[in-house]
């Protein structure tokens, strides 16, 4: 994999013995029990696991929206793992483009109010913020309806402005959790192949997913089986095993 | 700060139904408190203008004799005298129950009595034509009356033409000297038994009518209404030592009754105004229920700005802002809504009540103050929330 091979550079996502305990009454849920993983720049990977399995929780911090309970996250060289509330908004606000299951747009705000958010909050001047939005807007190929407002469009569109809304950030990781979930398969295979293409313009991208064909769509795979990586490899060895 | 300004107006118009209710918490506790405070006002300032109007320095006695211990009409006017750096005016007061007559005209209802000249001032009327009573009326019991002029234009047409006529009381002609000034304002009010259906003549005529050695009723007046505290401990003194006992006479000052009036309206004001207060702080538990509810409402809303990036002061903000405009709204239209009705409701009772800055200030900013602190509670709870939990809530 030509991509693999920066050995010299920083990875993007390095964790090592990532632990997140909850207590629930007397019982002790281990979500995340001692993951070890490095992803680099511009990979494409997909973590698959069942529902319980713990790959929301791995998404979570991934994702800055959750510290572990023990272990270290470097995050572009960064230790994420300590972080305060405010700083952690302040990287998920930098370097994370967060794409969901449900896209998560605001229904009062119009297509590209929604994509200027993350820039509104990184401060950003409103020309410079009005600019990138619709940048951001023509690449999911949504320039024109910058007025609508979500309910107006279909579930692909929206989950494209929710792309859009990732990208505006410029971020050094995009985060897909479950990016298909609510749609049919033919909108499910355009939102996935509007990933690939991205991946192959060289961003990031992890996605979450419980559906072992849809992780098939990856590079490289990891399969979290009761808070433990069970398989860690390329696609094509994930697809002989399945 | 600009940026969640524009957040918050952009949510309370996105909210329209909810803002709306919120505001009118706000909106009824701001003008349900200048209403009752500037009623009150009002209605105090006009009981206080026609009690005013009824004398308030007036200072009445009343004694009653025994056949050892009396008072003659010369003592009162030796006291009078040696105290007329206290007292303005004094009369004797004798009421004569007489029939007027004119000719084949009677009017029954028509108070007559005796008074010295004094009793003009006193009453504070004026004369439309004619004189008062003169001192040497008194002392040479004259036949002469000042009538009102309902009297005047019942039984002779107009002031002008009763003066010098004749009237009847109990056979003996009286001549009219004066007519004093109509008093009674409406029409309507110009009738039998009105203000103006009196007729005054010289004491010492009346109690020989009377038949009545002993005159035990006199009015005084003091110079300043903040003088009668004087003037009664001055007439109660004078009374005791010709009388040696407080069960036989009465002093008793207008400006008391005001006193008691005035602590009654202060009372009535202070339980408006609780029941004003509880009527805010309901408005306040408004604000904070729907703030609750907003932001119940929008956990998800939270969750996604947060998981965008968005830190917990601008959340917080936000929120702040929108409890803070939307109260301020509402404060504002409160006073619109106070002002107009308290005007409204003074021109239905016949008052003037204009809304008093006071209770404008006083509402305004503890509405807008309750709606901060309420709008903070839930706003500090929203801000604080975990980004994940937010976003599962549906």
């Amino acid at each position: 994999m030509e991509k693999n091979t920066s050995a010299g550079k920083i990875p993007l996502i390095q964790l090592k013995d990532i632990y997140k305990i909850y207590q629930m009454g007397d019982e002790e849920v281990r979500a995340s029990d001692g993951i070890s993983l490095t992803i680099e720049k511009g990979e494409f990977v997909a973590i698959v696991g069942k529902s319980g399995s713990g790959k929301s929780t791995l998404m979570n911090i991934i994702g800055a929206l959750d510290v572990p309970t023990e272990g270290e996250y470097l995050l572009d060289g960064q230790d994420v793992s300590d972080m305060t509330d405010n700083q952690l908004a302040q990287i998920r606000n930098t370097m994370i483009g967060f794409v969901f299951q449900q896209y998560n747009l605001l229904p009062k705000l119009n297509l590209l109010e929604n994509v200027e958010l993350p820039l509104l909050y990184a401060g950003m001047d409103p020309w410079d913020r009005r600019e990138r939005a619709m940048e951001s807007l023509e690449r999911v190929g949504l320039k024109e309806k910058w007025r609508n407002f979500p309910k107006q469009l279909s579930g692909g569109q929206q989950q494209r402005v929710s792309i859009a809304r990732a990208l505006a950030g410029n971020p050094s990781l995009i985060l897909a959790d479950e990016p298909t979930g609510a749609l049919d398969s033919k909108t499910g295979r355009e939102v996935l192949d509007f990933l690939k293409k991205l991946n192959r313009e060289g961003n990031t991208i992890v996605m979450i997913t419980h559906d072992s064909s849809i992780a098939l769509e990856a590079e490289r795979v990891v399969r979290i089986i009761d808070g433990r990586i069970n398989f860690d490899g390329d696609v094509k060895e994930y697809a002989a095993i399945i | 700060m600009l940026q969640s300004f524009k957040m918050a107006l952009k949510s309370i118009w996105g909210n329209k139904m909810r803002s709306f209710l919120t505001m009118l918490g706000i909106i009824i506790g701001v003008a349900s408190v200048i209403i009752l405070v500037s009623i009150v006002n009002g209605y105090m300032s006009y009981m206080t203008e026609s009690f005013a109007s009824m004398g308030v320095n007036q200072i009445t006695v009343n004694y009653r004799s025994l056949p050892s211990r009396t008072i003659d009409v010369e003592e009162f006017y030796e006291f009078y005298e040696e105290n007329q750096d206290l007292f303005q005016g004094m009369t004797p007061s004798v009421s004569v129950s007489a029939t007027v007559k004119h000719g084949s005209d009677t009017m029954d209802a028509t108070t007559v009595g005796g008074y010295s000249e004094d009793q003009l001032s006193i009453k504070g009327y004026e004369l439309s034509c004619g004189r008062n009573l003169l001192y040497s009326d008194m002392a040479s019991r004259q036949k002469v009356a000042v009538v009102g002029a309902y009297v005047a234009s019942e039984l002779f047409g107009s002031p002008e033409k009763a003066l010098g006529e004749k009237i009847k009381l109990n056979g003996d002609n009286y001549t009219v000297v004066g007519v004093v000034e109509q008093q009674t304002e409406s029409a309507a009010d110009f009738d039998d038994g009105c203000t103006d259906d009196f007729v005054w003549i010289p004491y010492s005529r009346a109690a020989k009518i009377a038949r009545n050695a002993v005159i035990s009723n006199y009015t005084f007046t003091s110079y300043d209404i903040n003088d009668t505290d004087a003037c009664t401990a001055a007439l109660e003194e004078f009374l005791y030592s010709k009388m040696k006992n407080d069960d036989l006479y009465s002093v008793t000052a207008m400006s008391s009754l005001m006193d008691t009036l005035n602590d009654q309206i202060a009372m009535m004001s202070m339980m408006l105004g609780g029941i004003a207060g509880i009527s805010l702080l309901v408005a306040g538990v408004g604000v904070m229920n729907i703030m609750l509810v907003s932001v119940t409402e929008r956990t998800r809303e939270i969750g996604i700005r947060k998981a965008l990036g968005a830190k917990k002061r601008v959340i917080l903000q936000q929120f702040v802002i929108e409890a803070a405009v939307t109260s301020t709204i509402g404060g504002l239209a409160g006073i619109l809504l106070g002002s107009l009705a308290s005007v409204g409701i003074g021109m239905l009772m016949g008052i003037d009540a204009p809304p008093t800055v006071s209770a404008v200030l006083v509402s305004f900013s503890v509405s807008v103050g309750i709606g901060l602190v309420f709008g903070y509670m839930p706003a500090s709870r929203a801000a604080g929330l975990n980004p994940i939990d937010a976003l599962r809530s549906e």
